[in-house]
């Protein structure tokens, strides 16, 4: 198929942006969105202009730095990373507008690269459980039930991505807190510092310039793994308490 | 890149958004049930000048002699003037972080799962506080018959003349769609606030919920200025 995309273009953090218009002939359904990016920036490079700059890593859908404004949607029309997305969700002749992440608390670096560090420090600040390491502990020491270990994997699965925050018209990142929250607080590993995480991952999340939730529900819509809604209840439950508890 | 930001000092649970979203889930809780009593007492037109009255007056007379008179009525008011005031505070205070958190918007945006009454809450939300503002006006403050006849004393008289106005009542029909926007999206939105929607079946309950709820509200209101505009009640 023959497309023609309107990509964001900017130079450098603090220069003026704009979209800059390409076709790419010879697309095939079976390419990745990235595979059909990098299939433009060869032909750029032969051209002698300067590529496209966008994230990448894993490319299997499990890192989550490959995030893309794609004509509106976080990760484009399918449910899945835009690495994983496959060109056959489009039609021969679409255009294709294709935006960064748009969040103050995510800088741009360059064209289509986010600075996503306030997610690491929104998890420094609270995202994990002190325990000692080394040897592997016996597994069945601290029993967790069925039901608890299922939403704790579930909400686990989040890999960081941002969609949430792109999606979201308050630009909140509430659905990834609400992941973390709910994947350490269902299992006892993750009780002791159960009041004093949520509190300082909120904090960190207001200070880095996230939005508020309205409980709209556009980040469960375009997130990549599934994460429900329910999980910001969970978040708002455990900061309750922590309120109670005097944090 | 990496700009490191600093650490956010001292945190707080008071001081996070999620706790002024909880301001905000209370006291619209509050408005809810205020509605819903409100509604209730409004009902009382239909059986006549008499019970209508009467229900006026006892509002004031509740309580008494252990509290004076319309003591009660002023508690409430008290408390729903707090909160209103809290209500807008923490609303508008949420705004203007949303609207710094993404200073430079989209090109193109799709929406995919908001619903109608989710979008409008903010803007929703002042129009019904202008309308309120009017309301206290026409039949609290001032009291203005907008039939331009002389303000009776008697609340049946003006309920009645005002209502008889055709204009009037299209205001608060526009208005009641309005509540029904912003309690169906509301009153959901404070239970998942409040944290009591932590499984899918909790969820999508209070999703019904807010629906019950407005349009138990919504349609309550619209029987008595409905029935006086079609002279069933006079
Ligand atoms: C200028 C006036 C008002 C504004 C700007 C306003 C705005 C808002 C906003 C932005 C929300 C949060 C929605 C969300 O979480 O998605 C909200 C919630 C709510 N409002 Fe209002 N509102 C106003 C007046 C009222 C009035 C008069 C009532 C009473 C009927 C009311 C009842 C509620 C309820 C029940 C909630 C749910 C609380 C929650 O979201 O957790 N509001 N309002
Ligand atoms: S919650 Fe979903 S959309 Fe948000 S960062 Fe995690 S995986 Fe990405
Ligand atoms: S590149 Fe790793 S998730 Fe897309």
């Amino acid at each position: 198929m023959r497309l023609t995309l309107k990509i964001w273009r900017q130079a450098g953090p603090d220069v003026a942006g704009d979209f800059v218009t390409y076709q790419v002939d010879d697309v095939s359904g079976d390419m990745s969105f990235l595979e059909m990016l990098d299939v433009l920036n060869e032909q750029l490079n032969s051209e002698g202009k300067e590529p496209i700059a966008f994230d990448s890593d894993c490319r299997e859908g499990i890192c989550g730095m490959c995030g893309l404004m794609i004509s509106g949607l976080a990760h484009g029309p399918e449910v899945t990373t835009t690495c994983q997305l496959h060109m056959r969700s489009f039609s021969d002749g679409d255009t294709i507008t294709v935006e960064p992440w748009r969040a103050d608390a995510f800088p741009i670096i360059r064209d289509l690269i986010v600075d996503r560090s306030a997610f690491d420090r929104i998890i420094q600040a609270g995202g994990f459980i002190t325990v000692n390491t080394g040897a592997a502990p016996e597994a069945h020491s601290v029993p967790v039930p069925k039901a608890n270990a299922d939403r704790a994997f579930d909400s686990a699965k989040c890999i960081g991505c941002g969609a949430c925050v792109a999606a979201c018209p308050n630009a909140s990142a509430m659905l990834f807190l609400g992941a973390k929250i709910t994947h350490l607080g269902e299992v006892p590993q993750g009780q002791p510092e159960r009041d004093s995480r949520v509190v300082k991952m909120v904090a960190q999340h207001d200070h880095e310039g996230f939005g508020g939730c309205t409980n709209i529900g556009e980040c469960s819509a375009a997130c990549p793994k599934e994460i429900p809604q329910d999980v910001i209840s969970t978040l708002n439950k455990d900061l309750r308490t922590a309120l109670r508890h005097g944090y | 890149m990496a700009t490191t930001t600093s650490p956010a000092t001292r945190p707080t649970a008071r001081s996070t958004t999620i706790a002024l979203k909880m301001v905000m889930a209370v006291t619209g809780a509050i408005f809810a049930l205020f509605v819903l009593a409100h509604m209730y007492g409004n009902l009382k037109l239909l059986w006549g000048e008499e019970a209508y009255n009467d229900y006026a007056h006892h509002l004031r007379t509740i309580g008494e002699p252990m509290l004076p008179y319309a003591g009660l009525l002023w508690v409430l008011r008290i408390v729903l003037l707090v909160s209103l005031v809290a209500h807008l505070w923490a609303a508008f205070t949420l705004w203007g972080r949303a609207e710094r958190a993404r200073s430079h918007k989209y090109a193109v945006k799709k929406r995919v799962r908001q619903s109608l009454s989710s979008r409008w809450m903010r803007w929703g939300g002042v129009f019904i506080f202008v309308f309120l503002v009017w309301h206290l006006i026409e039949f609290t403050i001032v009291r203005v018959d907008v039939s331009g006849k002389p303000v009776p004393d008697n609340p049946f008289q003006l309920v009645v003349d005002s209502f008889q106005v055709w204009w009037l009542t299209l205001i608060y029909v526009v208005a009641m769609l309005a509540l029904y926007m912003h309690l169906a999206h509301g009153v959901f939105s404070l239970n998942q606030t409040l944290g009591w929607t932590n499984t899918k079946g909790t969820y999508a309950r209070a999703k019904v919920l807010g629906h019950v709820v407005a349009a138990v509200v919504v349609v309550g209101f619209l029987i008595p200025p409905l029935a006086v505009l079609f002279r069933l009640v006079k």
